[in-house]
């Protein structure tokens, strides 16, 4: 009975996010760090077993399901909410603050909720807090913004039918493993997969991410995705399908990045890349598998925070995100460089950090399974995630040239936030006996052995050198749109690239194509509904005649059928 | 005793009360007695609800005249919910109405407001309890010709107009209704709906039935304003007074409503059943209609009042597309959303009414930044137009997913995407609203606006906090909407 009143860890989070709505000064730094460790502690007093059961429309709904699953996401949600509000303490964007509370209460519903329904409701909260998250910085983010709430909205849509098919099937609305046989459950995973970002919709991500806030896109970075990796997890373990998504993204976010000059748009699609690697390792479905995707997204959630803000903190000082207009700044802001290296080398998966412990349980669990194709292209993915991750966006935003711009490190607080999460990524890589207690599934796995450490470094190794031979190139062309196909054909992902380009090609000109015909109609409905037919008041003798016709056409059905 | 006469009382007491009421010479009397014979309306049909729930049909023989040659009031799980509907709403908005109508009309016009307000509930309420088709039409007339008179009442002077189109309009529905009720006559001598039911299976294919239903059906989609039928509404519910829009709109169509499910299911389900006949696929395409294209032009529409009697037809359009699909949960979605529909336009138009208290004439433009000063109005207005776009924790919520499961029922994917998505549409057109009242600057002019009085705010409020309270509560609801539709369709 105890169980039953038990309070669901996203509640301090809406609790402060009401209270921020009002809050000032101190009370309002207060809130924006002590929610979140509320959170934490409470997620941590969820007892495993399922609690806050309710009945709804003949349904059981579960508001608080705890597992070790929904406890291992919770953490690291909790942990992010935060460190985005430490990072975020100086932004004056009231709008901003609670929505991104809002937005990480509704990640930590998403994880502790036990049934589709309640599921979809904090997953669609997460969908409109998010989407205030990028309005509220502004200008340019208006239009992008919508775009992503459109996308989001479709997704939620999909993930509705699928759970009412779900349970008309069923008769049951409880979210557990399920196997892609039925035309629901396809639907509540193409839900599930936009938010991920996978194909075809990944483009959302660089699209709306880099035109929220300095502080935004780092809150954004953490949520979205991983709760879709969450889901995922709990709904379609297994499913071989994601495999070949997860690896379309892996390349997808690699050819992307390498091509980009923006900095945080660099990050953006490097997030498509690295839940890619997720995907394909819940794909592949083994216990190693399923928790190296785990550990993966907790891992993955610091080190991208903590490059987003590395990068952040430039554009907050510098109001400059080009890399072609930055470099040099290691110089004048070296917690910020030293911060973004580590971020990097975490990404990279380089030994002694975070990436190192928990992205090879998934290329190994592929190895296990004598998936010979899918290593493979997940160790050629890992060299391009140092490429264009690990190597690039240091490398031009701290060294290169000299851009002559000499900003200084960010405030107190972002400096502490960075500093924390450092710390972490490097904890974790020297110490992962911390993560590996507390692994969701049952395998286990021993990262540093001499096999791994030398693999892993004499990889890193080569791309780092393919990177420096071609850098006289990438230099020569700097906003980076010729001379592309060669460098991808070096780095030995042509075949993935080539296919990706012409597919990114032909969807460009299908959509415009497509957007061409939607503006059409659409003009032509609101000129319609505006003077048309629709909008005019009807004289009498009209509706009369309507009527008639109506008649006429119930008549004819009737008795010509 | 009382008990056993409840059905009578339930229409009888408003009708005598008409009169009464138009001997008051004064606005405040009329409205006291008004509202004491309005508020006993719900109790007597909560009474007759568990009557139903407990003992099954009620069969009212009035005059003690023995059916089928008699009148009978029979009164089963279906029309218990709209008798318990339309008393509701009809309840919930007189403590509005008083400070309302003060403001919109001269003193010894609101006698004649209340008088006819009484009349028209009385019609709406015989029209449910009777079990002759011939008394629905009597009644039918009661309540039309009592609501042309609500709408001609508006202050504004295009509400003589909307009146008197509507007046043809439903001049129009009233006598196709009463060509095909004649037509039944006809074929089988009885105009009883029991009886009725038991008779068509001997005329079984014979075409004078098959055209009293097209008559039927055409008559009773201009009562009901189902898409293409719907152009007198608008007009109708945008002129009128507020109060009366926020009833007329939670109520009559409603009624009309219920006619049809009782024409498709009790009188024609046995002996034609519908499927065969093409009528459901016409139906389910008008309904489609219904619900993507007002929904279009509401997003243009400028003036608030309108706009919702737009967002109106699109609902009623939900409604009609669950009887079309003609299962228990497509049934179960339209009768629950029947109530719900009325308890969210209700509010929506109460809301909307108060605005126009100090405003006059409510447009997009016109409400610029007024949430500020208007707090409670248009938190009112959110909750429930989040119930309009189909929230879960909303009344809207639970009839789109009965809604949903009926499509998915059919195998109908595309139908159950579209009926999610449409909300979109909603979201759109409400969502425009609250932009514009919290999020853009004032208009200099507006300075002094305040909320509505708190007689006016507590009936709105009544309703706000039903759509989210019943959308949390589902049991009593869905529970009486789906014993309901197993009565219409049949099934144990």
């Amino acid at each position: 009975m105890t169980a039953s009143i038990l309070l669901p860890p996203a509640l301090p989070l809406f609790l402060g996010a009401a209270l921020l709505t009002i809050a000032r000064g101190r009370l309002r730094a207060a809130v924006m760090l002590l929610a979140p460790l509320v959170a934490l502690a409470m997620v941590w007093l969820v007892p495993d077993t399922n609690a806050g059961i309710t009945g709804f429309l003949g349904y059981d709904l579960i508001i608080v399901r705890g597992d070790r699953l929904s406890r291992w996401f919770g953490t690291v949600f909790a942990i992010m909410a935060f460190a985005g509000g430490l990072f975020a303490l100086n932004q004056e964007s009231r709008l901003e603050a609670v929505a991104a509370q809002v937005y990480a209460g509704g990640a930590l519903g998403v994880v502790f909720a036990g049934d589709l329904l309640t599921t979809f409701v904090f997953w669609e909260i997460m969908a409109l807090a998010s989407t205030v998250v990028v309005w509220s910085a502004g200008g340019a983010s208006r239009a992008a913004g919508f775009r992503y709430l459109l996308i989001h909205l479709l997704g939620g849509v999909l993930l509705m039918i699928g759970s009412a098919g779900e349970a008309q099937a069923t008769g049951s609305l409880a979210f557990n493993v399920m196997a892609p046989d039925t035309a629901a459950r396809w639907l509540i995973l193409a839900g599930f997969l936009i938010n991920a970002g996978a194909p075809p919709l990944s483009a959302w991500i660089p699209d709306a991410y880099p035109q929220s806030s300095y502080s935004g896109m780092v809150v954004l970075s953490a949520f979205t995705t991983k709760t879709a990796v969450y889901v995922l997890l709990r709904g379609f373990p297994g499913a071989e399908v994601l495999i070949w998504v997860g690896l379309y993204m892996v390349f997808y976010g690699i050819v992307y990045a390498i091509l980009e000059n923006d900095m945080r748009r660099i990050l953006a699609y490097s997030i498509v890349n690295q839940v890619g690697f997720m995907v394909a390792g819940i794909g592949i479905g083994t216990e190693l598998a399923l928790n190296g995707a785990a550990s993966h997204a907790f891992a993955h959630i610091v080190y991208k925070a903590l490059l987003l803000m590395s990068a952040g903190s430039v554009l907050y000082m510098t109001g400059k995100s080009k890399c072609t207009e930055l470099g040099g700044l290691f110089r004048s802001m070296p917690l910020t460089a030293i911060s973004g290296i580590v971020g990097a080398l975490a990404i990279s998966a380089f030994p002694l950090t975070s990436g190192f412990v928990t992205k090879s349980m998934i290329s190994d669990a592929a190895g296990q399974e004598r998936l010979m194709l899918v290593w493979f292209l997940l160790a050629a993915g890992s060299a391009g995630v140092f490429l264009h991750a690990g190597i690039k966006f240091p490398w031009f935003v701290f060294f290169q040239r000299d851009s002559g711009l000499r900003p200084s490190d960010p405030p107190v607080n972002m400096r502490a936030a960075m500093l924390l999460f450092s710390f972490l990524c490097i904890l974790l890589g020297v110490a992962p006996g911390v993560l590996y207690r507390w692994l969701p599934f049952g395998a286990s796995y021993e990262p540093y052995t001499a096999d791994h450490v030398v693999t892993q470094l004499q990889l890193l190794l080569f791309s780092g050198l393919a990177f420096f031979m071609l850098l006289g190139l990438l230099r020569r062309t700097p906003t980076v749109t010729l001379d592309f196909d060669w460098l991808y054909r070096r780095a030995g992902v042509a075949l993935a690239s080539g296919v990706t380009r012409a597919a990114h090609v032909a969807w460009r000109n299908f959509a415009a194509g497509m957007r061409g015909m939607v503006d059409e109609i659409l003009s032509g409905i609101s000129i319609l509904a505006r003077r048309g037919i629709l909008a005019r008041a009807q004289d009498s003798g009209t509706m009369a005649m309507v009527a008639v016709a109506m008649l006429a056409v119930y008549l004819v059905v009737e008795f010509v059928r | 005793m009382i008990a056993a006469h409840l059905p009578a009382l339930q229409v009888v007491i408003p009708l005598l009360a008409a009169p009464i009421c138009a001997m008051l010479r004064r606005g405040s009397h009329a409205w006291a007695w008004t509202m004491v014979v309005s508020w006993a309306m719900p109790v007597i049909a909560f009474a007759i609800l568990l009557q139903v729930l407990e003992g099954g049909t009620i069969s009212y023989w009035l005059g003690s005249w023995e059916p089928p040659w008699g009148i009978e009031y029979r009164i089963d799980t279906v029309n218990a919910f709209v008798l318990v509907l339309v008393s509701v709403i009809g309840a919930v908005v007189m403590p509005y109405a008083r400070a309302s109508l003060e403001r919109e009309m001269p003193a010894d016009r609101q006698v004649w407001y209340y008088t006819m307000y009484l009349l028209c509930l009385a019609g709406l309420l015989g029209m449910a309890a009777t079990g002759d088709a011939f008394n629905v039409f009597v009644f039918m007339e009661i309540a039309s010709l009592s609501s042309y008179v609500l709408i001609a009442l508006g202050r504004d002077r295009r509400a003589l107009v909307a009146a008197y189109q509507y007046l043809i309009v439903g001049t129009i529905g009233a006598t196709f209704y009463v060509i095909g009720v004649g037509f039944l006559y006809v074929m089988t001598g009885t105009l009883n709906i029991a009886d009725l039911a038991e008779r068509l299976p001997l005329v079984e294919n014979q075409r004078p039935v098959l055209i009293a239903l097209t008559f039927l059906i055409v008559g009773l989609s201009l009562k009901l304003a189902l898409f293409p039928l719907h152009f007198w509404l608008p007009g109708a519910y945008a002129y009128a007074p507020s109060v009366a829009t926020a009833f007329l709109a939670a109520s009559a169509t409603k009624v009309a409503i219920y006619l049809i499910l009782r024409f498709f299911f009790t009188v024609f389900g046995g002996s034609y059943p519908l499927a065969g006949l093409g009528v459901p696929l016409v139906w389910i395409a008008l309904s489609l209609a219904a619900i993507v294209l007002p929904s279009i032009t509401a997003i243009y529409e400028k003036d608030v009042k309108r706009m919702l009697a737009l967002s109106s037809v699109a609902q009623i359009g939900y409604i009609t597309l669950g009887i079309g699909l003609l299962s228990e949960a497509g049934l179960t979605g339209s009768i629950v959303h029947l109530l719900n529909h009325g308890l969210m336009k209700g509010a929506l138009f109460l809301l909307v009414g108060g605005i126009a208290y100090s405003k006059g004439a409510v447009t997009v433009d016109r409400i610029a930044g007024m949430a500020r000063r208007m707090p409670l109005t248009f938190a009112g207005f959110v909750v429930a137009g989040l119930s309009m776009v189909g929230v879960p924790g909303t009344v809207g919520f639970v009839s789109k997913w009965y809604l949903v499961l009926a499509a998915i029922e059919r195998g109908w994917w595309w139908l159950a995407i579209l009926v999610v998505a449409s909300s979109v549409l909603s979201l759109v057109y409400m969502g425009r609203l609250v932009e514009a009242s919290y999020f853009r600057p004032s208009a200099p002019d507006s300075t002094d606006d305040q909320e509505m009085p708190r007689s006016m705010l507590a009936s709105a409020w009544v309703l706000v906090a039903a759509c989210v309270y019943f959308g949390l509560d589902t049991d009593l609801t869905v529970r009486v909407a789906a014993q309901a539709a197993r009565t219409l369709l049949g099934t144990p």
